[in-house]
C-alpha cells in the first residue's frame, strides 16, 4: 500500500517535470517577448538590452534550470504585461476561478444527478426525453456561443443579470469571495451555467447510464424480490452505488472544468486565472503562460493521485495494478 | 503603439480656471478595451498607460482638450537663446505624499526617465544638459537647436525625487526586476487624482486628490477602471448601464449605442494615419513569386497599387463613415498645409495599364502582413485590399496576425520581414518631423535610428536632405514650406499608400459629459456625471 | 473536450466491460440495423449527417461564389440581409457579411473546411491513440509504463491548452510563414493530439485482457509475429467501443475547431471554418445583422447535434446491457 502510494506520487512529480519541460520549452519560442515589453518606435539597441537582461540570449538549456529552480519554490518570475510578481497575479485571480469552478460543479452535480436520476427511472416520459434534448443540445452548443446567447438574452434584452465580471467582492484573509454579496451572486449565475452545462449533461448521461446498469444486476432484484418499496431500491442501494462513480468522475473532471474556464472567462470577463492566461497569449506573456500551465497541470495531477489513492482503498483488488482502472 | 501618445492636462483646470461649480460628486465607472499595467510612468511607453497615469502625474506642460500646448507644473517657459530653454516651475505644488515640488524633482526626473531602464528615453536626447536654476527655474541646454524639444513632454510625468530616494525606485522598474519595484505598484503624482487601488487586468481605483493645487473642472470623486478586451461584452456593460465609459465602440455597434435610451457615442476624427507600405529595398521580395527582381522596386507597380484602392469603398463599406480618407502620411490636423494635398483618384484600368508596363501583365503574387487587433478592422480593411488588389490581377496571401505576432515580424527586431503590410502611426511629437525621420527616412547608416519604423525601407536622399533642414528650422513658415517639399517627394516616388484617419469612438453613458481629445487619451478630470 | 472522452472511455473500459466485446461483432448484424430502424430520431439525425456531408463535399457546385477567392467578394455587396427580409437581394439567399462574402456559400465552404479538420483529426488522434495502446498493451512493463504516463501528461493538457502549444511551436517552426493551408495541418495535428489517449487507453485495456486468452497464446506458439497477432486478432475485437469514441470525437473536434478559432488561433478570416465565421459574426450580433452569426451557428449546432445523436444510437446499440 505505501509502496504502491510512493509509486504513484513519484510518477506525478515525473508528470510534473515533463510538464515543466513541455510548458517551458513551448513558450520559450511562442513569440518574442521584447516587443511587449519596448514600443514601437523604441531604437533596436535599446531592445537588444532588454533582451540580454531578461536572460533571453543565454542558452536555452541554462534558462530551462533557471526556470524550473525557480518554479519549483513558487516563484515564476515577473510577468511581462503587469511587472508584478506571476505568484502574486495568480493568488490574486485564483479565487474568482475557484469560486466560479466551484459553483460550475455543484450546479451541473446537482441539476445532473436529478436529471440523470429521472431520466433512468422514467424512461419513457416526456420530461426524461426532454431532459436527454437539453443535454444533447448542452453538448452540441460551444461553450462561448451558449456565454454570447445567454449575455444577450439576460443581460442586453432583459436587463436581469450582469454581463461581466464578479460584482461586488468581499475580501476574506487574501481570498476574495463574492458569494457574501447580491451582486456577486448576481454575477456568478450565467458563468457558472455556461461553464457546468457541460459537465452537467456528462453527469446527466453517467448517472442514467449507470442507474440503468445497477438496476439490471442480481442484488437490486433481489431486492425486489424481498419485497423492498421501489422508493428503497431506488434511492437507498441504485443511487447510492451510482454517486461513487459520478463523484470519481465530478472530480476528475474538475481539472479540467478549471482549464474550461478559460474560454467562459473570456466571453464574461470574469478576472480569474483563465482570463489571465488568455491576456497573456495575446500579450506573449511567457512568466504567466508557463505559471498557468504548470499550476492547472499541478491541480489535476494532485487530483488524479488522491483519486488513485482513494481507489486503492475502496478496491483492493486494483492495488496490484499500475494505473487507475484502464 | 506607435504612438503613444498621452496626455495630461489637468493643468489646463488650473490655468484657465474654469468656473463649473459641479452640483455633486461621483462614481464614474470606465472600461477600456486596454489594461493599466504598471504604475511606473517610464516603465511603457504606451498610450493607455500614459492616459491613466495621467489622472495621478503631470509633466511640465500638458495639452488641452484641442491638444495645445499649455503650462502645467511648469508656468511658462522661454528660449533666451534656441540652444537654451528655460522652464518656470509653478510654485506651491505638492506630491499626494505631501513633498513640495522643486527644480530638483525636475532633474531628477529628466535623469530618471533617460535611465538605461527608462522605456521613454525618446523624450529627451542624451545630450541635453538639464541644470538647476534656482528651486523654480530649470534650464535645458541643447547641443543644437530643436523648436519641438517639449513637445512630447505632456506625458513625460514628473516624479518626487525624494519619494524615489526613500523607496528605492531611483531607477525606473527594469524589466529583468525579480521583483517588483515600489514605483510601479505605488504612484505619487501631483495630478487630481490619486490611486487607491490597483490590482492589474482587474480594476483600479483612483480618488479624488482633495489637496490638489489646481481646480478641477469636473466632478469625479472616483474612478473605477475595469479593462474588458471583448467588444461585445463591453457593449453589453455600456447599454446595461454597468459602466459609464467605454473605449472604443466598435464602429458596428455605433448605431445600436447610439439608439439606445441611455448611452451614445462620442466621434471625431483620430490623429493616427493608417497606411500601406512596401519592400523597397530588397533584390527579391521574400515573399512572392516573382524571382530575381523586386516589383516593389519599379515606380510604377507602387501606382497601380495606390490607384487600385478603392478608398471611399472601405469608408463607406468597412469603416461605415467612420473614417478621413488621407492624402498624406500625417492627420490635417498637425499640418496646416495639408489641404493642398488631394488623393490620387481611383484608377483600376490605369492600375492595370501600369502594371503591363512595368511588365506584370498577369500580375504576381505577394504575401501582405496585417495586425488584427491593433487598429479600428484592421484585418478587414486588409481583406478589402486584397479584394481591390485581387481585381488588378495581384494576388494576396493574407497573414493577418495579432499585435505581438505582427510586431514581431515586422519591426527591426523580426529584421524587417515583410514584403508588403498595413500599419498606423500618430507622430509623438504632433509634428511631421517624427514622420519624415521614423517612418519615411532611409535607413542606409546603421548607427543613425533615422528610418527605425521605416519597415519599407524607401529611402531618397534628397527628401532626408530637406528632413534634417526641418529639423533646425525655427521659422513656422519656413518650415512648413520645407515639410510640404518633402511630402511632395513621397509622393512622386509612391513612397507609401496613406489610407484614412480612423475616428475615435467613445461610448458615453448620456449621464457624463465627457470632453474628447483627437489622440484618443480618455481623460476624466474634466468630466461630470449627473446623479 | 477531451477529458470527457477519456473519463467517457475509462468508465466503459473499467475492467468488468472487456469480457463482452468478443460479443460484438455479432451484434452488428442484427441488433444495430434493428435498432436504427427503431429510432426515428436516429433515422433523421443520420439523414441530417450525411446531408451536411454532401453540402460539404460539393460545395463548389452549390455556392454561388467561391468566398475564399477575394477577387470573388464585392464590397459593394456588402451586409445584405437575407433574401426573405425588406433588403435581401438575390443571389444571396442567408445574406452577406462585412466583406460581400455570402453567408450561405461561406457555411458550405466552411463547413467543409470544419469536416475535413474534424475526421483529419479523429483519424490521427484514432490511429495514434490505437498504435500507442496496443503497443502498451500487449507489450507491457517499461513500454506500457512510458506511453500511460505520457497519457497522464497529456491529460493534464485539455484541447485548448494542447492546441495552443502546437500553435506556438509550429509558429517557431515554421518562422512565422504560417498560411491558411499550414494552419489547416497544424489544427489538425493540435486536435489529433488532444484525443489520442482515449483510443490508447481503451485498446490498451482490450489489449491486456485479449492477450492472456488461449487464442493469442496459441497464435504465438505458431509463430505468428507480434504485429501480426494484434492486428489481426486483437484490434477487432475493440473496433466497437473505437467506434463510439471517434464518432463522439469527431462532434468534439469540430467544437474544438471552432473554439479555437473564437479565440483567434484557428483558421484565418480569409479562409473562414465555421467556427471563424461565427467569431466573425459574432461582432455584428449587437448592430442587428444577426445572419452574419445565426445561420453558422446554426449549421454548426446542427452539424454537432447530429453527430452526436449518431454516437449515443451508436453506443446503446453496441452495448446491449443500457438498452
Amino acid at each position: 500500500m505505501l509502496a504502491f502510494t510512493l509509486r504513484r506520487a513519484v510518477q506525478a512529480i515525473g508528470v510534473m517535470f515533463a510538464v515543466g519541460i513541455i510548458a517551458f520549452s513551448m513558450f520559450r519560442f511562442a513569440g518574442d517577448p521584447v516587443n511587449q515589453i519596448v514600443s514601437i518606435d523604441t531604437p533596436a539597441a535599446e531592445r537588444e538590452a532588454v533582451r540580454k537582461s531578461l536572460g533571453l540570449d543565454d542558452p536555452v538549456p541554462v534558462q530551462f534550470v533557471r526556470y524550473f529552480g525557480d518554479a519549483a519554490q513558487f516563484k515564476f518570475g515577473v510577468s511581462y504585461q503587469f511587472r508584478q510578481p506571476v505568484s502574486a497575479l495568480l493568488m490574486e485571480r485564483m479565487p474568482a476561478t475557484l469560486e466560479l469552478a466551484i459553483c460550475a460543479t455543484v450546479f451541473a452535480m446537482v441539476l445532473g444527478i436529478l436529471m440523470g436520476v429521472y431520466s433512468a427511472l422514467r424512461r419513457d416520459t416526456v420530461l426524461a426525453k426532454l431532459f436527454q434534448a437539453v443535454s444533447l443540445i448542452g453538448i452540441s452548443l460551444p461553450t462561448f456561443l451558449i456565454g454570447i446567447l445567454l449575455i444577450y438574452l439576460f443581460a442586453v434584452t432583459l436587463g436581469w443579470l450582469p454581463s461581466f465580471g464578479r460584482g461586488d467582492v468581499v475580501k476574506l484573509g487574501w481570498w476574495t469571495t463574492g458569494l457574501l454579496t447580491l451582486s456577486g451572486l448576481k454575477a456568478l449565475i450565467m458563468p457558472s451555467i455556461t461553464l457546468g452545462l457541460f459537465q452537467m449533461t456528462l453527469i446527466m448521461r453517467l448517472v442514467r447510464a449507470e442507474m440503468l446498469e445497477v438496476l439490471r444486476t442480481d442484488y437490486i432484484r433481489f431486492a425486489r424480490a424481498r419485497g423492498l418499496t421501489t422508493r428503497a431500491i431506488h434511492f437507498g442501494h441504485a443511487l447510492k452505488n451510482t454517486l461513487i462513480p459520478v463523484i470519481t468522475v465530478a472530480g476528475l473532471q474538475f481539472g479540467s472544468v478549471i482549464a474550461f474556464s478559460i474560454i467562459t472567462e473570456t466571453v464574461f470577463q470574469w478576472p480569474g486565472m483563465g482570463l489571465l492566461f488568455v491576456q497573456a497569449v495575446q500579450n506573449v506573456d511567457i512568466p504567466i503562460m508557463a505559471a498557468y500551465l504548470l499550476m492547472v497541470s499541478l491541480i489535476f495531477v494532485t487530483i488524479n493521485l488522491v483519486v488513485d489513492i482513494l481507489y486503492t482503498v475502496v478496491d483492493p483488488r486494483l492495488r496490484a495494478t499500475v494505473g487507475r482502472a484502464t | 503603439m506607435s504612438v503613444c501618445r498621452s496626455l495630461f492636462a489637468a493643468a489646463l483646470a488650473g490655468t484657465f480656471a474654469l468656473t463649473v461649480s459641479p452640483a455633486t460628486s461621483q462614481t464614474l465607472r470606465y472600461a477600456n478595451q486596454g489594461d493599466l499595467k504598471s504604475l511606473d510612468p517610464y516603465s511603457l511607453n504606451e498610450s493607455t498607460t500614459h492616459a491613466h497615469l495621467g489622472h495621478v502625474y503631470q509633466g511640465l506642460t500638458a495639452r488641452d482638450k484641442n491638444l495645445k500646448i499649455i503650462p502645467a507644473l511648469a508656468e511658462s517657459w522661454e528660449t533666451p537663446e534656441p540652444t537654451r530653454w528655460r522652464f518656470h516651475l509653478r510654485k506651491g505644488v505638492k506630491f499626494h505624499n505631501g513633498d513640495p515640488f522643486t527644480a530638483d524633482d525636475v532633474v531628477f526626473s529628466a535623469d530618471r526617465v533617460r535611465n538605461k531602464n527608462s522605456n521613454m528615453q525618446t523624450r529627451l536626447a542624451p545630450d541635453v544638459k538639464v541644470v538647476k536654476v534656482d528651486d523654480y527655474t530649470v534650464d535645458f541646454i541643447l547641443p543644437s537647436p530643436n523648436p519641438i524639444l517639449h513637445n512630447s513632454w505632456d506625458v513625460w510625468y514628473i516624479m518626487d525625487k525624494k519619494w524615489a530616494e526613500e523607496n528605492k525606485a531611483i531607477e525606473p522598474t527594469p524589466v529583468s526586476a525579480t521583483s517588483p519595484s515600489y514605483a510601479s505598484l505605488n504612484e505619487n503624482g501631483t495630478g487630481p487624482f490619486t490611486i487607491e487601488s490597483h490590482q492589474p487586468g482587474v480594476k483600479t481605483v483612483f480618488k479624488a486628490n482633495p489637496n490638489y493645487w489646481g481646480k478641477m473642472e469636473g466632478n469625479l470623486k472616483e474612478i473605477v477602471f475595469t479593462p474588458i478586451a471583448s467588444d461585445a461584452t463591453r457593449v453589453a456593460a455600456l447599454l446595461s448601464g454597468e459602466v459609464d465609459v467605454i473605449e472604443p465602440v466598435p464602429v458596428q455597434d455605433i448605431a445600436r449605442v447610439d439608439g439606445s435610451p441611455n448611452a451614445q457615442v462620442l466621434k471625431a476624427p483620430e490623429l493616427r494615419t493608417i497606411f500601406i507600405g512596401f519592400d523597397q529595398t530588397r533584390d527579391e521580395l521574400l515573399y512572392s513569386n516573382i524571382k530575381g527582381k523586386n516589383p516593389f522596386k519599379d515606380a510604377r507597380v507602387r501606382e497601380a497599387f495606390y490607384k487600385a484602392i478603392d478608398i471611399e469603398l472601405i469608408k463607406t463599406r468597412v469603416m461605415r463613415g467612420l473614417s478621413t480618407p488621407s492624402a498624406l502620411m500625417i492627420a490635417p490636423e498637425l499640418f496646416p498645409l495639408s489641404k493642398e494635398f488631394t488623393r490620387p483618384k481611383l484608377d483600376p484600368d490605369g492600375a492595370k495599364k501600369l502594371l503591363t508596363e512595368a511588365g506584370y501583365p498577369d500580375g504576381f503574387e505577394v504575401t501582405m502582413d496585417c495586425p488584427n487587433d491593433r487598429y479600428v478592422n484592421d484585418a478587414a480593411i486588409c481583406q478589402a485590399v486584397v479584394g481591390m488588389l485581387a481585381r488588378v490581377g495581384i494576388k494576396i496571401n493574407l497573414l493577418a496576425q495579432p499585435k505581438a505576432q505582427y510586431f514581431a515580424k515586422v519591426l527591426k527586431q523580426g529584421g524587417y520581414q515583410t514584403s508588403f503590410y498595413m500599419l498606423g502611426w500618430t507622430p509623438s511629437t504632433m509634428d511631421s518631423h517624427n514622420v519624415l525621420y521614423d517612418i519615411m527616412g532611409c535607413r542606409s547608416d546603421p548607427k543613425s535610428s533615422r528610418g527605425e519604423a521605416n519597415l519599407g525601407g524607401y529611402c531618397n536622399k534628397e527628401f532626408d536632405a530637406i528632413t534634417d533642414k526641418v529639423l533646425v528650422e525655427t521659422d513656422t513658415a519656413k518650415r512648413n514650406q520645407l515639410i510640404k517639399q518633402a511630402y511632395e517627394i513621397s509622393i512622386k516616388d509612391w513612397a507609401y499608400i496613406p489610407l484614412h484617419q480612423q475616428a475615435l469612438a467613445w461610448g458615453v453613458s448620456k449621464k457624463v459629459n465627457l470632453p474628447q481629445r483627437a489622440d484618443n487619451l480618455v481623460m476624466f478630470h474634466w468630466a461630470t456625471k449627473q446623479e | 473536450m477531451s477529458d470527457a472522452v477519456a473519463s467517457d472511455s475509462g468508465k466503459q473500459s473499467a475492467p468488468p466491460a472487456h469480457a463482452g466485446r468478443s460479443r460484438l461483432s455479432r451484434a452488428l448484424d442484427s441488433d444495430i440495423f434493428y435498432s436504427f430502424r427503431r429510432s426515428k430520431l436516429t433515422m433523421v439525425a443520420a439523414a441530417i449527417t450525411v446531408l451536411f456531408f454532401l453540402l460539404a463535399i460539393f460545395a463548389s457546385a452549390l455556392a454561388v461564389q467561391n468566398p475564399f477567392d477575394p477577387a470573388q467578394l464585392q464590397l459593394m455587396n456588402s451586409r445584405i440581409s437575407p433574401l426573405w427580409t425588406a433588403d435581401g437581394q438575390s443571389p444571396f439567399l442567408l445574406g452577406t457579411d462585412e466583406q460581400g462574402r455570402d453567408v450561405f456559400s461561406a457555411i458550405l465552404y466552411g463547413m467543409r473546411i470544419s469536416l475535413a479538420v474534424g475526421v483529419a483529426g479523429v483519424i490521427f488522434a484514432g490511429a495514434l491513440g490505437i498504435a500507442l495502446g496496443l503497443i502498451a498493451g500487449y507489450f507491457g512493463g517499461a513500454v506500457d509504463g512510458v506511453i500511460m504516463r505520457i497519457a497522464d501528461v497529456q491529460l493534464t493538457f485539455p484541447a485548448i491548452l494542447i492546441a495552443l502549444l502546437v500553435n506556438g511551436i509550429a509558429k517557431s517552426i515554421l518562422g512565422n510563414r504560417l498560411d491558411a493551408n499550414s494552419m489547416l495541418v497544424v489544427l489538425v495535428i493540435s486536435i489529433g493530439l488532444s484525443f489520442w489517449v482515449g483510443y490508447a487507453r481503451t485498446v490498451r485495456g482490450s489489449v491486456m485482457v485479449e492477450k492472456n486468452k488461449d487464442y493469442v497464446a496459441a497464435a504465438q506458439l505458431i509463430g505468428l509475429p507480434a504485429p501480426k497477432i494484434m492486428l489481426r486478432h486483437v484490434l477487432p475485437n475493440t473496433m466497437g467501443p473505437i467506434l463510439v469514441i471517434a464518432t463522439i470525437n469527431l462532434a468534439l473536434a469540430i467544437i474544438t475547431e471552432a473554439t479555437l478559432s473564437f479565440l483567434g488561433v484557428g483558421l484565418p478570416d480569409t479562409m473562414p471554418s465555421l467556427g471563424t465565421l461565427i467569431r466573425i459574426g459574432n461582432n455584428y450580433l449587437f448592430a442587428g445583422e444577426w445572419w452574419i452569426v445565426a445561420f453558422p451557428g446554426l449549421a454548426l449546432a446542427g452539424l454537432i447535434l447530429s453527430i452526436n445523436l449518431l454516437g449515443d444510437w451508436l453506443r446503446d446499440a453496441l452495448n446491449p446491457k443500457l438498452r
